[in-house]
């Protein structure tokens, strides 16, 4: 679920980022207001714990595949919202960094894709709610009964754990369709997206759902002290205000973005949304044709040499008449050419120098 | 996630030891400089194809400058290309608007901006990548941290890059006993495997906790110094003004258009 940067436009990742290092910021200064100082090491050891848990898989009976822990859930579980953010922040800036998994600036979105949701929706709110307690962590349950889970709670666990971590994947997946969409670049309609994402986000959730219910409860089972002593940096109410304000920006910003990307490329959202509720008429689309010729005439303008200038007068009509969106191609033959040929040089310049610098430094 | 990979990043760690110009370079520099050319490159309309390939100079240098192998930041970009390759190749099947024609060749949208997507996934990938190889994590940190991440993230990230090589060992160790204990290959069942990871958890916990004692030990106080380097050099503003110049007059005019348009120009 770890979006590319390739597919993400500055406006969505830019935005994003924005508000995830609000995120960052925000439990930064929550935890260290409540920190113990021995969570510092506690919360990186437990990020590469995730990184390890992540290579070993489980299979799933019957159906030949195999699954393994996501790490927003059970960290959460293990140190609370909070902290929990922070290190699934963390965890995904090495992927990013040293895995290429996912891009640089797509990273505010993933941050905010698998660890806002997981953190501070999925465990608050729903599994918090299901394992019933005076905290609702495996530690208050271990707590109640030391050696084993009693059989209700147990069980509550198990669901809690499930629906917790489906419902943050579902949330996660869908905000990787928005962004991707409101970024278009991305050809995909948004039906087809969706139906794309949520199904195999509602199977991986389950996976991790089980995956994360086995080591709880083995964990709640094998040294619940060890659950206790893990030092829960978490304040016995949840905080709504925090979340409400998160998730407001996000859909401000996504929103904003949207509708930016609306008026200046037709064929986003928008295109997708006339598609599924079958409207073909599109008002923006003139409008951005001339907006584009515009600027494709002031790159003529810069570039006197063309050499297929009438192929733009002939395509421009073409582009006028068409109602939809989709045919609104920016690139003319005239541009394309030209393009072909200097960005084969460029590349071959680029080499070239690269090359050049590398002898030269060997000499050296 | 195979063995393979945490080899890799043991690569990665060893080429950021190097000594080169590019190394050398401030590591803020160099965060600002790739971010600036990630945003350059993706600010880019969606069916644009030359005028990003002059930006393919900016990662070459780096890449040939601080003597990192081409091949090495290769083999990391096609582990990652999946994701980017699924999405966009959609695009061909959906837009089918004829975009350009060539004498009588026609190229769909969906083509031209599919090879825009392959085009930028190569860019940024391959410039984080670089980024990485030639300033290492240490430097990394540093460099975020004096960008303003907070503190306690950035000793966060240390800390996680600093134990991920062990617990990673830990977990292929308990991977390796299982292995040799059952008969050929066998997948986990659910049970096995939440006592296996739930053991896994259990060492990093109590590791962590060690590793508390020991740092209190030798007067951890709640907060990591981080040893701060040195103000901006002349070459760091160099190397930041003169990139920037280049993305502006590279995201500001088609380069690589002009430059064809020139040749073709001169010789018909």
């Amino acid at each position: 679920m770890h979006m590319a940067d390739a597919l993400i436009s500055p406006a969505v990742g830019g935005t994003m980022w924005v508000v995830t290092a609000g995120l960052i910021a925000y439990c930064a200064r929550k935890l260290k207001r409540t920190m113990n100082d021995n969570l510092v090491p506690m919360m990186g050891v437990l990020g590469a714990f995730i990184f390890a848990a992540q290579m070993i898989n489980f299979s799933i009976p019957g159906t030949g595949s195999s699954g393994h822990l996501g790490g927003g859930l059970i960290l959460s579980v293990l140190l609370g919202p909070h902290a929990a953010f922070l290190v699934i922040a963390s965890v995904l800036t090495v992927q990013a960094l040293f895995f290429a998994d996912g891009g640089l600036l797509a990273l505010g979105c993933n941050i905010f894709n698998l660890g806002f949701f997981p953190a501070f929706i999925a465990y608050p709110f729903i599994y918090r709610l299901i394992v019933r307690g005076e905290y609702g962590t495996v530690r208050h349950v271990a707590r109640q009964t030391p050696d084993k889970w009693p059989l209700g709670n147990r069980r509550g666990a198990w669901v809690a754990a499930i629906v917790a971590a489906v419902v943050g994947l579902q949330l996660g997946a869908f905000s990787v369709v928005l962004e991707t969409k409101a970024s278009g670049i991305s050809e995909l309609p948004f039906g087809t997206f969706v139906l794309l994402m949520q199904p195999i986000h509602l199977a991986i959730g389950i996976v991790e759902g089980l995956a994360t219910a086995a080591v709880v409860a083995f964990v709640a089972r094998a040294r619940p002290e060890a659950v206790d002593a893990a030092p829960v940096a978490m304040e016995n109410k949840t905080h709504v205000r925090p979340v409400l304000i998160g998730l407001a920006i996000a859909a401000l910003v996504i929103g904003g973005a949207i509708s930016w990307f609306a008026s200046t490329h037709p064929d986003g959202l928008e295109w997708s949304i006339a598609k599924v509720t079958g409207k073909e008429k599109f008002s923006g689309s003139s409008d951005a044709v001339h907006q584009k010729l515009a600027a494709v005439q002031k790159k003529t303008a810069f570039l006197p040499d063309y050499g297929f200038k009438s192929a733009e007068a002939k395509n421009a009509p073409v582009e006028n008449g068409a109602a939809e969106a989709e045919k609104w191609p920016t690139v003319t033959a005239g541009t394309s050419v030209a393009g072909i040929v200097g960005g084969l040089i460029t590349l071959v310049l680029a080499c070239l120098v690269g090359f050049a610098l590398k002898a030269h430094r060997t000499k050296l | 996630m195979g063995l393979a990979n945490w080899i890799e990043i043991g690569r990665m760690d060893e080429l950021a030891r190097l000594d080169t110009p590019v190394h050398r370079i401030d590591a803020r520099v160099k965060i600002i400089t790739s971010i600036a050319f990630i945003v350059a490159v993706m600010s880019f309309p969606r069916y644009e194809i030359s005028a990003l390939t002059p930006y393919f100079l900016y990662p070459l240098v780096l890449v040939f400058l601080g003597r990192i192998p081409l091949g090495c930041i290769m083999r990391k970009m096609l582990v990652a290309a999946p994701f980017a390759l699924a999405i966009g190749v959609f695009n061909p099947i959906f837009d089918r608007a004829p975009a350009v024609v060539i004498n009588s060749f026609v190229i769909s949208g969906g083509w031209l901006s599919f090879a825009s997507i392959i085009l930028r996934f190569l860019l940024t990938v391959g410039t984080a990548l670089t980024l990485v190889a030639c300033t290492g994590m240490y430097r990394l940190a540093g460099g975020l941290e004096r960008i303003g991440l907070p503190r306690i993230f950035v000793v966060q990230l240390l800390f996680l890059y600093r134990y991920l090589f062990v617990i990673a060992d830990e977990g292929s160790r308990m991977m390796c006993s299982l292995e040799l204990r059952t008969c050929g290959p066998m997948g986990l069942t659910r049970h096995v495997y939440g006592s296996l990871v739930g053991h896994l958890l259990l060492r990093s916990m109590a590791r962590a906790e060690r590793i508390y004692r020991a740092m209190v030990a030798r007067g951890f106080s709640g907060e990591i110094k981080i040893m701060r380097q040195t103000s901006l050099q002349s070459a760091d503003w160099v190397f930041l003004l003169g990139w920037m110049a280049f993305f502006v007059a590279a995201r500001r005019w088609n380069l690589a258009a002009g430059l064809g348009s020139l040749v073709m120009g001169g010789g018909s």
